[in-house]
């Protein structure tokens, strides 16, 4: 992998009061190549959310506090930033997608207007032509019969295709990275799976680089080449598609998989990893999967493991595994 | 659009019937009786009887609604029982007062109110917003009856700056005279505007589309004023509606303390004297203006919200 697009550093984050904080992100590094499409997975409150705002520095201060690391883009650390460049980056250099598509557009602006802000906001491109370029994203989203749709309103629209339009915005100024936390978790079934192949198509068609949020695994498999593990706060394990799937090293990541339903399965009962994530800030000493790991050993809850290589791309914060490892 | 404003219109008509009904009960229910008030102690039954008759008073009940509901949409409200003149022209030399006031009230209190608003929102428990609070107490606290004294001494009396009585003649005479006035009405106004706007904004901005417009590239005045600010408008249109009946009626204590003309002044000065056609006429005129007040609100929330517009 040549020089990363997102290189993030020992990103921590605190939320809450600064004399007390609660660590809700430790210590996490990862990166998304030129082109490449990562997945962030991880349990609800696994701080996978707040690493995405936190690389648009949209974490709301207070009571969210950056309080360590480096955030590299395009070979610049945006923590480091004045605060007031920030809009240039975002929306531009850097998109995002949310997660909740009926409640992340303005109720009171017109779908086509707020589409076509996102142009203004970074192009200088007349109305006419700006105008043009949003159904020209309307049209690559999928959006049956874009130019009668500008004027409509996002309560008009259903979830999937309020989505659409979310991820149309999005795209609107070609961004380098396209960060999209959890877009289908909010809809229906089927249309999880007509959004996804737009991700996919996306992925195809727009050379943008993707980070992917998701507790979804099957999503990322179908869509990233390396998958990044989150649990408490921590990055977890670290690789590409393949190894992960195949030897994931991490109990954690073992138990996620082991819990992904299959078709040809004849269990009675999905498998579930006993007991659940640790309250944020409540692990201070050794690995946050302690309590829940059916590997664990005594040194593991004294100390925190560092990450292992378990081959060039691949890597996990385990004791266990990477001991075995080397045997 | 149009068609929105037609049906509000057609809705409105039941409301006004309405209120005609009630007006025409509470006259019935008074007690005393119209013509000794008019003609007085030492008329005759003779001449009382002239007077029922002429008035209509005799006729059946239900005749006397259907001519009374009659004469106030027709805008006849009869004659004044003290000077003799048509109500409708004590009304008409009356009404531009209130309204004036009322309208340059409500644009001071906005202009005030939804600036302090967004201040106090965006500089949430600083300096600015502390001090818009303090304001708004103040503004909350003092009765305007009593600011306007106080305003009247200040302003008009001691430093003569402004005209103690009246209601003026040309533009600039009248904008003279409905300065002080209008800032007391104001005052409440801009307070209570200024909390609304500020809660409402708010919760707005916590919302997810506001988010959005960051995550756009929006610098934060675009994202306050354009994705914020007009949401946060509903709330504040509603407390508007509410404010605007409270001016209609603090305008009749507003109008005495400034020795204003206006249709409140008119209204206390008919009572005092039982001028019964005045009153009536008064009273309906101002019930005419809630429902007119309603109606344009109702209009207003159509503006701001597309998820009203119906199909």
């Amino acid at each position: 992998m040549s020089r990363a697009l997102l290189k993030v550093e020992n990103l921590s984050v605190d939320f809450g009061p600064v004399s007390n904080p609660i660590r809700v992100l430790n210590d996490v590094s990862f990166s998304v190549g030129r082109g490449q499409a990562v997945g962030l997975v991880g349990e609800s409150g696994s701080g996978k959310s707040i690493t995405s705002l936190s690389i648009l520095r949209l974490v709301p201060e207070p009571p969210g506090h950056i309080a360590a690391g480096r955030v590299e883009f395009d070979g610049c650390d945006l923590l480091k930033l004045p605060r007031n460049k920030m809009p240039e980056i975002r929306g531009r250099d850097i998109a995002m997608i949310f997660q909740e598509p009926m409640s992340s557009l303005n109720p009171v602006m017109a779908i086509g207007d707020q589409i076509g802000e996102a142009i203004k906001l970074h192009r200088a491109l007349d109305s006419s032509r700006r105008r043009e370029r949003v159904i020209e994203l309307l049209k690559l989203v999928g959006m049956p019969d874009p130019v009668s749709r500008l004027g409509s309103y996002p309560h008009q629209f259903s979830g999937g295709m309020r989505q659409r339009v979310m991820i149309a915005m999005a795209l609107a100024c070609d961004p380098k990275l396209l960060i999209a936390d959890e877009p289908t978790t909010a809809l229906d079934v089927t249309i999880q799976a007509q959004v996804l192949e737009l991700m996919k198509k996306i992925r195809s068609e727009v050379n943008s680089s993707i980070l992917l949020i998701s507790h979804d695994l099957g999503v990322i498999a179908d869509i990233c080449d390396r998958v990044v593990v989150m649990y408490a706060g921590r990055v977890v394990e670290d690789g590409d598609v393949k190894s992960i799937f195949r030897t994931p090293k991490h109990p954690y990541t073992q138990g996620l998989l082991q819990a992904v339903p299959r078709l040809a399965d004849d269990r009675e009962r999905l498998y579930q990893i006993a007991g659940s994530v640790p309250a944020a800030g409540s692990i201070k000493q050794g690995c946050p999967f302690f309590a829940r790991c059916s590997l664990r050993q005594n040194r593991c809850q004294e100390q925190m493991p560092p990450m292992f290589q378990f081959g060039s791309e691949h890597s996990a914060a385990c004791w266990v595994t990477a001991e075995e490892e080397v045997s | 659009m149009i068609r929105m404003i037609g049906i509000r219109l057609f809705d409105t008509i039941p409301t006004v019937l309405l209120v005609l009904t009630l007006v025409f009960v509470a006259l019935r229910l008074l007690p005393g009786d119209p013509a000794l008030v008019a003609l007085g102690d030492y008329a005759t039954p003779e001449q009382l009887n002239l007077f029922r008759e002429q008035m209509g008073l005799n006729a059946p009940l239900w005749l006397q609604y259907i001519t009374f509901t009659w004469n106030m949409i027709t805008l006849d409200f009869g004659r004044s029982l003290i000077s003799n003149v048509p109500v409708v022209d004590i009304l008409a030399r009356n009404l531009p007062y209130t309204i004036e006031l009322t309208v340059v009230a409500t644009g001071m209190g906005l202009l005030a109110g939804i600036p302090l608003g967004v201040m106090a929102a965006v500089y949430r428990n600083k300096a600015p917003d502390n001090g818009v609070r303090a304001f708004s107490l103040v503004g909350y606290a003092i009765p305007d009856f009593y600011l306007g004294a106080v305003l009247l001494i200040v302003f008009a009396l001691n430093l003569g700056w402004f005209p103690i009585s009246g209601g003026g003649h040309d533009f600039a005479s009248r904008m003279h005279h409905i300065f002080l006035p209008a800032v007391t009405l104001a005052m409440v106004k801009s307070a209570f505007i200024g909390r609304l706007t500020r809660t409402s904004l708010l919760e707005v901005l916590g919302r997810d589309y506001v988010r959005t417009a960051r995550a756009k590239g929006a610098r934060e005045g675009r994202v306050i004023f354009r994705h914020g600010l007009r949401n946060a408008l509903l709330p504040v249109t509603t407390g508007l509606g509410l404010s605007l009946l409270a001016t209609l009626s603090g305008s009749v204590a507003i109008e005495l303390v400034f020795n204003r003309p206006g249709i409140g002044s008119v209204l206390i000065n008919a009572i005092a004297e039982r001028d019964y056609p005045v009153i009536q006429a008064g009273v309906v005129v101002f019930a005419f203006f809630v429902v007119l007040i309603n109606l344009l609100i109702d209009l207003a929330y159509i503006a701001i919200d597309p998820r009203i517009r119906v199909k």
